[in-house]
C-alpha cells in the first residue's frame, strides 16, 4: 500500500499479556523517543490481574506536543494472540500490524487496507535462549529492536538507556543489547525499513520531564511537609504512597542514626487510614492519605467529623471507574460530586483538580497549606490516567523562600497574652476560621474537647438550636473565605467575539485544548475555554459562564457531575451547560471532543433537543 | 444532681510533686446515671494521674461513641480531648501518637465501641503496639441506645430487657493476649484499690496497655440475672494479685514474703509490686494468663488483676525508627528537601 510519510505524529499500541515483562520493554521504547527530543504520551490499559490477561500500552507521538489521547491507532504491535482479533479491528486504514510470525495467524484476520508485518520473534528467541522465561523477556526487547528499524529510532539512544537501566547489574546489559540488535536485524530482513510512520530527532522536549501523577503527588507531599501517612492499598492510588515513602527514604532519613522524619502506617482499612490522618492533623502534624473510589466511600463518616470539628485533612483521591468495584484499572472522573459533598449532613469540601504531574506536585503541596489555613479537609482529585501513566510535564519547581502556612495555631505565649478565655470555635477574625491549639501546649490554657457532636464556640456540647445554627453559619462563612483562597481557573480567550465556551478539568485538559486548536484551524470555530482547578468555584468561573450563551462541560463520567455541581452552586439554567461525556474507562480523546463540538455548533440552529453527548 | 462543680476546695488539699491538687485533675460534672461504673473509672484515672504527678496538659484523652466515650469530659479538664466516631478511637489515637510521641495517650472505649463496631481497629492497635493506655469500660450492654445486648454479654446473662443472651461473648482480654498486647489487665470499676495502681502501671508501660474494666450499667444491666451487675461481680470476682505501683524515685520499703510476691521493673524505672493471690499465674506468660482465665471461668469466677506484662516491649515508634523529636515539631528546615534537590529529581526524569 502506498502512503505518505508521516514523521513524529502517530499512535502506536502494544498488545501484550500481563505478567510477561512487557512493561519495561515498552517503557524503553517510549523513553528512547523522548530522548530523541520528540514529545510522547504513553498510556497503560491494564487489567485488574497479575498474570495472563490482555494488557495494552498506547503511545501517542506528537511533535506539536498534543498529548491527550488522539483516538485511532496507526501501528499495532500485536504480541497477544488472545486479543488479536480486536487488535486488528482497532487499526485505522493505512495502519501497520506487527505480529510474531513464528506461528501462522488466522487468515480471517487479514484486512487489505492495512499492512501486516510478520517477524518471527519467538523463533529467534528459541534459537538463542534456553530458558523459557528468558525467551519471553527477550522477545519484548527484540520487538523494541525491530521498531527501531521500522520507525527509525536511534539505536544508540536505546543502548544508552539499557546501560542506564541495568546500572549495577552489568551482566544483563549484553544480553539485552543482543536482543535489541537481533530484533533490529530481523525487521530489516523481513520488511523495507523505515515504514511510512517514522521518527526523526527534534528539539521539542526542552527541559520537560516524564513523570506519572502519583509520583508527583507523593513528592508534593514530601515538599509540602507531610510527616504522617495513614493508608490502605488500593489501585490506582497505591503508588502515591510508594512514591512518598521512596522519596522519604532518600531525603528524610538521618544518615547517621537512620532515624526517620516521617511515619507511614499501613492501616487495616480506609476508615482507619483517614482516622489516623485526622488524629495526626489534630495533633499538629501534616498528614495525608491516598485512596480511590471504594476507599473514599469508607472514609465518609470521618470526613464529616473533620469538616464539623474543623480538622485539617489531606486526601488524595486517584479516581477510577465506579460504581462499586467498577472497572478498577480504568480511568474516570466520577468522584466529583461525592467528594464535593461527602458524608451525611450539610457538608462540603475543598477539592483540587490537577491536570498534569506538575500540578499534582504543586496542588498536593498546596493542599496542606489550604487544609491548615482553613482547618478543613482538602481532596486532591487525580485519576488513574494522570496517576499511573507517564506524562510529559514542565519540570517541578520549588521556591526555597516558601514557608508552610500552618494556619491559626496558638502557642503558649499567645495563650498567655490572650484577654478573655480561649474559645476553639470563636470566629474572632470574622473570616469563619477560628483559632486552634494543639495538645500539650499550655498547662492551664487552651485545652478543649474535639467532638463530632454539636458544640458552642467554646467546644462545649450543646443541643441549643441557635448555637448549632451559629456554628453552621460560621462554617459557611469559612467556605466563602475558601472561595478566595483556592487556585484560580485557567482561562483562555480567543480574543474574538465568542458566545460559546468550554469548561474542562483534570485529565480532560490536554484533549480539550487540542480539540479547540483543531476546531479553530480546521473548522474556523474559535471557542473560549476554562479549566477548573478547584472547588469552591471562584467568581471567575461564574463570570465565564455568564459571559457565554452556552458552555460545553467536558468530563469523564456518565452523570455530568461537574455540570451538576456548577448548576447547584450557581443556580444556572441547565440549558446553559451542555455535557460532553466520555466514560468508557479509557481517557477521553481529542477527536471525540472535536467532533461533538463541531457537530453541535453546525447544528446549533436546531438546538432544542436534549443537548447532551455521551460516548 | 448538680450541674456545676463548686469552685471552692479546702485550702490545704494535698499537692503532688508538681504542686497540683486533685482539683487540677478534675473535668466537668458527669452527666451519666447516678451510680454508673464509668464514673468510678473516671475517678480512678484522676487519682492515678494525680498520684503519678502527670502534668494534665501532657495527656491526650481520646474516645469513640457511647456512654463510656463521654467520660473523658469528666476527668483531666486541662487535657485536650477527642470524642471521635463510633469504634474509631484507636485510629485517631494512632495518628495522634504518630504526630507527637511525647504525650500520654489515654483512650477510653466501651464494649460496643471496642468489641463490635471498633473490633477491627482495636485488634490492629494491639498488634501495632501503639504506646497508649486503652481502657474498655465494659458493661455488657448498649446504654445510650437503651439496653441492647453487646458482644461481651455472657451467654445466659439477662439484662433489664429480660431475654437471656444466646450468643457467645467476646473476651477482650483473651483477644488482646492472643494478638500480642504487651500489657493486659482485667479489673472492676467497684474496686478502686485494684484499679488505680493498674492504671498507673499501664501509664508507666511502654507500648499498648489494655485494661478491661467491668463497669456495671445501673440503668439497663444491673439486674439479678446479669453477669455484669454489681452484685454478681462482687460475688464472683477473684484476683490474680494485688498491685502496688511504685514510682521510679521511691524506694521499695515493704517486705513481701518470698514466693508470693514479685517486682516488675517498668521501662521508666518505676516498679509494680504484685502480691500474688494465685501462684499459678506467671505474669510474663500469655499462655499462663489464658489458661488461668479459662480455669476461673469454668468455676464461674471472673479473674481480675494484672494478667500479663512485657516491660521491654518495643512500641511502634521504636519499630519504625521515627525521630525522637515529635514529628509535628519538624519544620521546613527538616522536612523540605529544597529546590536544588528538586532539580536533581527533574534530571532523573528526563
Amino acid at each position: 500500500m502506498k502512503r505518505d510519510t508521516v514523521t513524529n505524529k502517530f499512535v502506536i499500541k502494544f498488545a501484550n499479556v500481563n505478567g510477561t515483562g512487557s512493561a519495561s520493554a515498552n517503557s524503553l521504547f517510549s523513553k528512547a523517543i523522548f530522548r530523541m527530543g520528540i514529545p510522547i504520551s504513553p498510556k497503560n490499559i491494564f487489567p485488574s490481574n497479575i498474570q495472563g490477561l490482555p494488557t495494552w500500552y498506547e503511545v501517542r507521538i506528537n511533535e506539536d506536543s498534543f498529548l491527550g489521547r488522539r483516538g485511532g491507532i496507526d501501528i499495532m504491535v500485536a504480541m497477544n494472540p488472545q486479543s488479536m482479533e480486536r487488535d486488528v479491528a482497532e487499526l485505522q486504514r493505512g495502519g501497520y500490524f506487527i505480529y510474531d510470525s513464528s506461528k501462522p495467524i488466522d487468515e480471517k484476520l487479514f484486512r487489505d487496507d492495512i499492512d501486516f508485518i510478520g517477524i518471527p520473534f519467538m523463533e529467534h528467541c528459541r534459537e538463542v535462549y534456553k530458558d523459557e522465561r528468558q525467551r519471553q523477556l527477550f522477545r519484548n526487547v527484540m520487538y523494541v529492536g525491530s521498531l527501531a528499524a521500522l520507525l527509525d529510532i536511534e539505536l544508540e539512544v536505546l543502548k544508552g538507556l539499557i546501560h542506564e537501566q541495568f546500572k549495577g547489574k552489568e551482566k544483563l546489559i549484553e544480553p539485552n543489547v543482543q536482543a535489541l540488535v537481533m530484533g533490529y536485524e530481523a525487521a530489516k530482513k523481513e520488511y523495507e525499513c523505515p515504514i511510512a510512520f517514522r521518527l526523526s530527532r527534534r528539539d521539542e522536549v526542552g527541559d520537560k520531564i516524564l513523570m506519572n501523577g502519583n509520583a508527583a503527588c507523593g513528592l508534593g507531599a514530601v515538599y509540602g511537609g507531610a510527616t504522617v501517612v495513614g493508608w490502605y492499598p488500593i489501585t490506582p492510588s497505591t503508588s502515591v504512597i510508594d512514591s512518598f515513602a521512596k522519596y522519604c527514604r532518600q531525603l528524610r532519613v538521618d544518615p547517621e542514626t537512620g532515624e526517620k522524619n516521617f511515619a507511614v502506617v499501613q492501616a487495616e482499612d480506609e476508615l482507619a487510614a483517614i482516622g489516623m490522618v485526622i488524629g495526626a492533623s489534630w495533633n499538629g502534624a501534616r498528614a495525608f492519605t491516598a485512596t480511590s473510589g471504594p476507599g473514599l466511600s469508607l472514609m465518609n463518616e470521618f470526613l464529616g467529623l473533620a469538616y464539623f470539628a474543623e480538622i485539617p485533612t489531606v486526601l488524595i483521591d486517584v479516581q477510577r471507574s465506579g460504581p462499586s468495584t467498577g472497572m478498577p484499572t480504568r480511568t474516570q472522573q466520577s468522584d466529583v460530586l461525592y467528594s464535593a459533598y461527602a458524608s451525611h449532613g450539610d457538608t462540603k469540601y475543598i477539592c483540587l483538580y490537577p491536570s498534569t504531574p506538575k500540578e499534582c506536585f504543586e496542588l498536593t503541596a498546596t493542599a496542606f497549606d489550604l487544609a491548615e489555613r482553613l482547618q478543613t479537609p482538602v481532596l486532591v482529585l487525580s485519576d488513574l490516567d494522570l496517576g499511573m501513566n507517564e506524562h510529559m510535564s514542565d519540570p517541578l519547581e520549588w521556591d526555597d523562600e516558601r514557608k508552610y502556612d500552618r494556619g491559626k495555631v496558638l502557642t503558649a505565649e499567645d495563650l498567655d497574652a490572650m484577654e478573655g478565655p480561649f474559645g476553639r470555635y470563636l470566629d474572632t477574625d470574622g473570616d469563619g476560621i477560628p483559632y486552634r491549639t494543639l495538645p500539650g501546649t499550655h498547662p492551664t490554657k487552651g485545652a478543649y474537647f474535639t467532638r463530632g457532636t454539636s458544640k458552642d464556640e467554646y467546644a462545649t456540647y450543646t443541643e441549643d438550636g441557635k448555637k448549632y445554627v451559629a456554628n453552621m453559619e460560621q462554617l459557611q462563612k469559612k467556605w466563602e473565605t475558601a472561595r478566595h483562597e483556592v487556585p484560580k481557573p485557567d482561562i483562555r480567550t480567543t480574543g474574538k467575539p465568542c458566545n460559546v465556551g468550554v469548561i474542562y478539568y483534570g485529565t480532560s485538559e490536554a484533549s480539550t485544548l487540542e480539540a479547540l486548536h483543531h476546531l479553530d484551524r480546521l473548522h474556523s470555530i474559535s471557542l473560549d475555554s476554562l479549566g477548573i482547578k478547584a472547588f469552591p468555584f471562584s467568581n471567575e468561573i461564574k463570570e465565564f459562564i455568564e459571559q457565554h450563551e452556552y458552555v460545553f462541560v467536558v468530563e469523564q463520567n456518565r452523570d455530568a457531575q461537574m455540570r451538576s455541581l456548577l448548576i447547584n452552586e450557581f443556580d444556572f439554567s441547565p440549558q446553559k451547560l451542555i455535557s460532553l461525556l466520555h466514560y468508557e474507562g479509557s481517557p477521553i480523546t481529542a477527536r471525540f471532543i472535536r467532533h461533538v463540538i463541531r457537530d453541535n455548533i453546525l447544528q446549533t440552529a436546531t438546538a432544542s433537543h436534549m443537548r447532551s453527548y455521551k460516548r | 444532681m448538680s450541674y456545676a462543680i463548686p469552685g471552692f476546695r479546702h485550702p490545704n488539699l494535698p499537692k503532688n510533686e508538681l504542686g497540683y491538687t486533685a482539683k487540677d485533675y478534675e473535668g466537668r460534672v458527669s452527666t451519666l446515671c447516678a451510680g454508673c461504673g464509668h464514673d468510678s473509672i473516671s475517678a480512678a484515672i484522676r487519682e492515678a494521674c494525680f498520684g503519678m504527678s502527670i502534668p494534665p496538659h501532657r495527656v491526650a484523652k481520646l474516645s469513640g461513641i457511647g456512654c463510656s466515650s463521654k467520660t473523658p469530659t469528666y476527668f483531666l479538664g486541662n487535657s485536650h480531648g477527642f470524642n471521635s466516631v463510633h469504634g474509631r478511637m484507636p485510629a485517631v489515637a494512632t495518628g495522634g501518637n504518630m504526630a507527637n510521641r511525647n504525650l500520654l495517650y489515654i483512650g477510653v472505649s466501651g464494649d460496643g465501641d471496642t468489641a463490635s463496631i471498633g473490633m477491627g481497629q482495636f485488634v490492629h492497635a494491639v498488634r501495632r503496639n501503639v504506646n497508649m493506655v486503652y481502657i474498655c469500660e465494659n458493661n455488657g450492654v448498649y446504654g445510650l441506645t437503651k439496653g441492647q445486648d453487646s458482644a461481651t454479654t455472657d451467654v445466659g446473662s439477662v439484662s433489664k430487657k429480660g431475654e437471656p443472651n444466646a450468643l457467645e461473648p467476646i473476651d477482650l482480654c483473651a483477644i488482646a493476649l492472643q494478638l500480642g498486647a504487651t500489657f493486659v489487665a482485667n479489673s472492676f470499676s467497684g474496686d478502686k484499690s485494684q484499679l488505680v495502681p493498674i492504671i498507673q502501671a499501664a501509664i508507666a508501660h511502654k507500648g499498648f496497655a489494655f485494661i478491661n474494666v467491668i463497669s456495671p450499667c445501673v440503668t439497663f444491666n444491673n439486674v439479678p440475672g446479669s453477669t455484669k451487675a454489681y452484685d454478681y461481680i462482687r460475688q464472683h470476682m477473684a484476683s490474680t494479685n494485688t498491685v502496688d505501683f511504685v514510682p521510679a524515685e521511691e524506694e521499695i520499703t515493704t517486705d513481701y514474703a518470698p514466693g508470693t510476691s514479685e517486682v516488675v521493673t517498668m521501662h521508666d524505672g518505676s516498679a509494680i509490686h504484685l502480691q500474688k493471690m494465685d501462684e499459678k499465674l506467671d505474669i510474663h506468660s500469655r499462655r499462663s494468663a489464658l489458661a488461668l482465665m479459662q480455669e476461673y471461668k469454668a468455676e464461674d469466677k471472673v479473674l481480675t488483676g494484672l494478667l500479663f506484662v512485657d516491660p521491654d516491649s518495643q512500641e511502634i515508634h521504636e519499630t519504625m525508627n521515627t525521630t525522637a523529636t515529635p514529628l509535628r515539631n519538624l519544620t521546613e528546615k527538616e522536612l523540605c528537601p529544597g529546590s536544588e534537590q528538586l532539580q536533581k529529581i527533574n534530571d532523573q526524569l528526563r
